[in-house]
């Protein structure tokens, strides 16, 4: 060491950028941020030669050309005229069709799994337990390529549903078809058609699914205007007035009127030729996918309700208890506030691993954002670099809207510390 | 802390150990200097190329691998092959890390020019067909209006359906796949009415089903898909040592030069081209960067083009492919091996 | 006061009452029928539908494992011993293609005369293990090892390995049993050389490559040593350098020239032929020795002071947790050409384990940044109070606590990240759960076999997996209760 008799700061010698604390780390820092600058020129050099040696240029224009494959399912109208670009947004919104609904059926089976695991019904929270400890600890392939594999193997063709005496017969008054192939669901028709918005890039929707959801939402704003007023009566008087009819009519009504105004009726699919047509053809890729995503995922989402209710410690249902608050109320008042403090982080973590395992789609043959963008896109154009750094570039603005949106989520119900 | 730099050292070892970087020069001097050809084969396709239970790959296209392998390196079995998927088999090409792809490519303008290969010839005349059972009671593609068709996802049979179906202004719904496998699979489950593909892959599944005479491969063959064995551009001298291997396993057939006559014609043959092409006489495998028994080699290790195909996908085995287009131009077929001269 | 009540009272008692048995209702099975499934409308529903559940599957499935055949080449075969015995149109299980396609399944192409040879590493690597897994206790310490040693041997002797490798496997085995019994601790050299000696048994070759490698971090060390009296700062940057210099430039010329002195050669097996559980427990199993030290260090670089570090570190980190695995598998496979310098081909299974080794360590890093997190203030300040330096600080108190309270989150990421490993499927390596199945399935014998190679996959996977989650719940106990 250097002799540090001098008080006070001692004159800059090149030799502190090594021994003086204060600047050690500066010094260390620098030398990373030169290496790893390094390192990425080295990489960004190499690409750059590879791509010259074998002709080729980093760029964009191919998805604005002709795509030329046709997609089975699509949100948006497609047809194989149109672009990549147009193919990669239909692989795009599937995923997110995937993800939305197996994040909802996941969480909705994952509570009640979570719960029933703690139940004090033997038989039935081994059961829970044997369904988490089978689903937690097999490859989520696995179960996507056996789901799958059963509908195909088990379910019957369209053609079993031809005839008279036909060997399978339509569910739900004639208006459900399940074949190997797709469910095929009835579509929604109206008497009285109100005409669509044009959004432009062939992106419609129809007037009434707008009023529809904008009386829905109409109706939570009021319902909970609702509430408020009867909080505002119970804090003053001390009864609560009741409140559910209104609820109900404020939920219900307005969607009633709207479905007489609009003549809505359901309209079943019909067998012609060799499919069902005239209404909605669910393939099994999507069914498959989704429930093999949604009970994979619940087992964990199940061990973190588990967890979550466990942490809320015995104290605090015993003191409601004693307040005199019922059980259904200590629950919705005091447990599940507590428990979702330690519940949300992981489950955010839960939804993130769904939608990025919706990528293995591509064992079923569901064209997401991984099928069309990286697959047959790719393939077609042979543009692999382009192709599948914009396809991560695009799976990780998604994890990180949705770490986002949960993390906003999050901080409202994390406990305020004073 | 002991253990991060022991396995820090881990990394770094096998890092090391499967490293390698690929000598400079051309491609054959690297294969020469490998001692051992490394050849794009399909993942699994009975007939062209499959591994058996010990690993051993059989088939159409490892015949050639095992060719050129038995011109270059002097014997048959020093080809390693590396099963390559729809998505990967033009990358592993372009990056080297294949030196030939014999992988049921067809060969297209834009693959030629764009992806930057070279496709050197064709060992089989393909087009795209459709099976479907015979039960439906369909006896031409344009009668599929409104069928679900099961498609290999990334292959030019998938632009080739699109294109045909809205040429003939009909609709359907594709069921994607990943592999032939699971394409049988949903096909015989009846998951789609009809199957497509090429139609030496569709003669191939038929005849590995249990039934095959329930089910019936269309007559309309709705493209052209020439399949070859392609190099990487630019390296010209490579290219041409391929091709002529396939070359030389069509000019064979159609002198009658077989695995078995071969020593003696040899010795015997007064054909002129026959002495050329077995080096008898001339020099051509030097012009090749050969020496003269490159094409004998060639013809020794999995017999002529004839051979080859009768042994894989002729319809002695299990395949029953018929020769069609892939006879010599002698028999009206499409095979015509330039002049070895 | 007791006076009166003794005289109004005509009886009293003066001895207990022998202690009857409890009403029927309120005891034995009854009572915890009663307690546990029937205890309330609800509970009661609950027990029915249970029940319900478990006889749909037994009616569903018993008679389709009922109808087990283990015996047959072909699934036609199959189907006619299943009719022959349990009558026309009686379903049944086909587990002859387990049996017939076994070795495919275990070891994938994996040639055959050599499958001693992954064998006797999985046996070794019990061994290596010890130490560092089985440490707490001699018990299922002595109990492990006994079985492994009596399993590798026995499988060794089936798989005709040479005689001289049987030695060498039975001194390994007989003398790590026999070590770990005095302490364990000792077997910690043989972790540390293990993993290379696991490579060179795994893919063959020259034994030169692996020594040379090891020399390169003793030379490291040496000059360590040596700069620590000349300039002691640079120390450790100096000593990495020397040993990746030695890496780069002179270890392969002298592995080359070593062993053309000496030949120490065995039979070299290439990536391709490794496939089916093989391939899982090679990816799984480098993927979780490599992703632990990453995944710490990326942690304290997260959890540092410097702004740079802390920044590359959480860029790192959420990008490789923001995008799926299989995109990850995809650049391994389709773009790492791209970032090498041209020409350079590189094994495309160790292209994989360094992916699945970055996935597994930037989740780790998050589980083991929770793990620092959770510890009190006070231990950091403690540990800077008596002077530690970071590196002393880390190691001593901060790490060991942290890993104790991380080890479940740290197992389930293994877990995850052995399930994973069916992923390489997508990148053309024969996995044993979609690639292996499909190649089985393509042979005419077991063409349209679907469930039962899935339902033996999955079971072998559940083992492994259910047994980590178990092992990690028992190290948690064990450690709590030093821990008090």
């Amino acid at each position: 060491m250097t002799d540090v008799s001098a008080p006070g700061n001692p004159p800059f010698r090149l030799s502190m950028l090594i021994y003086d604390r204060r600047y050690r780390s500066l010094t260390f820092q620098v030398i990373v941020f030169i290496l790893v600058m390094a390192g990425l020129w080295w990489l960004v050099d190499n690409t750059i030669k590879n791509l010259a040696l074998l002709g080729k240029n980093f760029n964009f224009g191919f998805l604005f050309q002709r795509a030329g494959y046709d997609i089975p399912q699509t949100p948006i109208p497609y047809t194989s005229d149109d672009t990549h670009f147009r193919a990669a947004t239909v692989g795009l919104l599937n995923t997110l069709i995937v993800s939305v609904l197996g994040c909802i059926a996941a969480t909705f089976l994952g509570i009640i799994v979570g719960v029933a695991r703690l139940s004090k019904n033997w038989l039935f929270a081994r059961l829970m337990t044997v369904f988490v400890e089978i689903f937690r600890n097999m490859p989520l392939l696995l179960w996507i390529l056996i789901i799958y594999a059963i509908f195909t193997e088990i379910l019957p063709t369209p053609a079993a549903y031809r005839g008279e005496d036909a060997a399978w017969s339509m569910i739900f008054f004639d208006h459900v078809a399940l074949t190997n192939r797709y469910t095929a669901l009835p579509t929604m028709a109206m008497t009285n058609d109100p005409g669509s918005l044009d959004l432009g890039a062939r992106i419609t929707f129809n007037w009434a699914t707008i009023s529809f959801a904008a009386v829905l939402i109409l109706g939570v704003i009021v319902r909970r205007m609702i509430r408020n007023w009867a909080q505002s009566v119970q804090d003053r008087t001390g009864d609560r007035p009741r409140t559910w009819w209104m609820s109900l009519a404020v939920m219900t009504v307005p969607s009633l009127i709207l479905i007489w105004y609009f003549g809505l009726h359901l309209v079943a699919p019909e067998l012609t030729g060799f499919n069902f047509t005239g209404g909605l053809n669910v393939s099994n890729a999507l069914v498959a996918l989704w429930l093999a995503l949604t009970l994979y995922t619940a087992a964990f989402i199940a061990e973190i309700v588990r967890a979550g209710i466990l942490a809320v410690s015995k104290g605090q249902t015993e003191a409601a208890y004693a307040l005199g608050l019922r059980p259904n109320r200590t629950m919705n008042l005091v447990i599940l506030p507590q428990a979702l403090r330690v519940i949300v982080p992981p489950l955010i973590s839960q939804y993130l691993n769904l939608t990025k395992n919706s990528s293995l789609a591509i064992a079923v043959g569901y064209m997401d954002l991984r099928g069309t963008l990286g697959g047959t896109t790719l393939n077609q154009t042979g543009r692999e670099l382009e192709a599948i750094v914009l396809m991560m570039l695009v799976y990780l603005a998604l994890s990180l809207i949705i770490s986002g949106a949960m993390n906003i989520f999050n901080a409202r119900v994390k406990l305020k510390e004073r | 802390m002991t253990k991060t730099v022991f396995l820090g050292t881990v990394a770094a070892a096998s890092l090391f150990a499967g490293m390698s970087l690929a000598q400079e020069g051309s491609t054959l001097a690297q294969v020469k200097e490998r001692d051992e050809l490394n050849c794009g084969v399909n993942t699994g396709l009975v007939g062209f190329a499959a591994p058996d239970a010990n690993g051993n790959w059989t088939g159409f296209d490892v015949a050639l691998c095992r060719a050129v392998a038995a011109a270059v390196l002097g014997d048959g079995n020093k080809v390693r092959f590396v099963p390559t998927t729809g998505q990967t088999r033009f990358t592993a090409l372009a990056s080297g890390e294949v030196d030939v792809l014999a992988r049921n490519s067809t060969w297209t303008f834009s693959r030629d020019t764009d992806l930057a290969l070279d496709f050197v010839g064709v060992n089989y005349y393909d087009g795209q067909g459709f099976m479907v059972r015979k039960d439906l009671g369909v006896t031409s593609a344009k009668e599929l209006d409104g069928a679900t068709v099961c498609i290999q996802t990334g292959t030019t049979t998938e632009l080739n359906l699109a294109d045909y179906f809205r040429a003939n202004g009909m609709n359907y719904t594709p069921v994607n796949i990943d592999s032939n496998a699971e394409g049988e699979q949903q096909y015989m489950a009846g998951a789609c009415d009809a199957y497509t593909t090429d139609v030496s892959g569709l003669a191939a599944t038929r005849a590995a089903f249990a039934d095959p005479e329930n089910h019936v491969i269309l007559p309309e063959i709705i493209s052209k898909e020439p399949l070859g064995p392609a190099v990487r551009h630019g390296d010209n001298n490579w290219g041409d040592i391929v091709r002529w291997t396939l070359n030389a396993l069509i000019a064979a057939e159609e002198y009658g030069v077989t695995s078995r006559n071969i020593e003696e014609l040899v010795r015997s043959s007064t054909n002129p081209e026959v002495q050329r092409l077995l080096g008898a006489s001339d020099d051509l495998g030097a012009m090749l960067g050969l020496d003269n028994e490159w094409a004998r080699r060639v013809i020794m290790t999995s017999g002529n083009y004839g051979e080859i195909f009768a042994a894989n996908i002729g319809e002695q085995t299990p395949i029953g492919l018929a020769r069609g287009l892939n006879a010599q131009w002698t028999q009206g077929g499409l095979l015509y091996a330039p002049p070895f001269r | 006061m007791s006076e009166t009540g003794a005289q109004t009272v005509a009886y009293v008692r003066d001895t207990m009452l022998p202690a009857a048995p409890a009403p029927e209702a309120q005891s034995g099975a009854i009572k915890w029928l009663r307690e546990n499934l029937f205890s309330g409308p609800v509970n009661t529903i609950l027990t029915l539908l249970g029940i319900g559940i478990v006889y749909f599957l037994i009616v569903t499935f018993w008679d389709w494992f009922a109808h087990s055949v283990w015996n047959a080449g072909s699934l036609n075969e199959c189907r006619q011993i299943i009719a022959a015995t349990w009558g026309e149109g009686a379903r049944g299980a086909c587990w002859a293609v387990i049996r017939d396609r076994w070795n495919q399944y275990v070891f994938g192409f994996y040639p055959q005369d050599l499958y001693w040879r992954p064998t006797m590493t999985m046996g070794l690597m019990m061994v290596a293990l010890a130490p560092v897994l089985f440490a707490p206790e001699r018990r299922i310490r002595r109990i492990l090892l006994v079985i492994t040693a009596a399993v590798t041997l026995v499988s060794m002797i089936a798989l005709s390995a040479p005689a001289g490798w049987l030695i060498f496997a039975a001194i390994v085995l007989i003398g790590g049993l026999w070590i770990s019994e005095r302490n364990v601790l000792w077997l910690l050299p043989f972790s540390v050389v293990f993993p290379l000696l696991g490579v060179w048994l795994l893919w063959g070759g020259s034994l030169w490559g692996p020594i040379f490698v090891l020399v390169g971090p003793i030379l490291g060390w040496l000059a360590y040593r040596v700069m620590l009296r000349i300039l002691p700062a640079a120390s450790v940057i100096v000593a990495i350098i020397v040993t990746l210099l030695f890496w780069l430039t002179l270890a392969g010329e002298a592995a080359r020239d070593a062993e053309n002195l000496l030949s120490l050669s065995i039979q070299s097996v290439r990536s391709d032929r490794f496939g089916g559980f093989l391939l899982s427990v090679t990816i799984g199993v480098s993927g979780i020795a490599l992703s632990l030290p990453l995944g710490i260090m990326l942690a304290l670089a997260r959890q540092s002071d410097m702004f740079l570090i802390k920044s590359l570190a959480v860029v790192f980190i959420e990008f490789i947790r923001g995008v799926p695995l299989i995109t990850l598998l995809f650049v391994a496979s389709l773009l790492l050409n791209y970032f090498l310098p041209p020409g350079t081909t590189f094994d495309i299974i160790l292209r994989v384990i360094i992916m699945v080794t970055l996935f597994a360590a930037a989740y780790m890093a998050e589980v083991i940044r929770g793990g620092l997190a959770a510890l009190p203030k006070g231990q950091y300040e403690a540990a800077d109070a008596l002077g530690l330096d970071y590196w002393k600080a880390q190691r001593l108190i901060v790490l060991p606590q942290a890993l104790k309270i991380s080890i479940p989150g740290i197992v389930s990421t293994f877990i995850g990240m052995f399930k994973d490993t069916t992923l390489v499927t997508f990148v053309g390596l024969y996995d044993p759960l979609k690639s292996m199945s499909d190649a089985v399935r393509a042979s005419t014998d077991w063409k349209g076999i679907y469930w039962e190679p899935y339902i033996f996959v999955g079971a072998i996977f559940f083992l492994i997996c259910f047994g980590m989650s178990r092992y990690s719940m028992y190290l948690e106990r064990r450690l709590q209760r030093d821990h008090r």
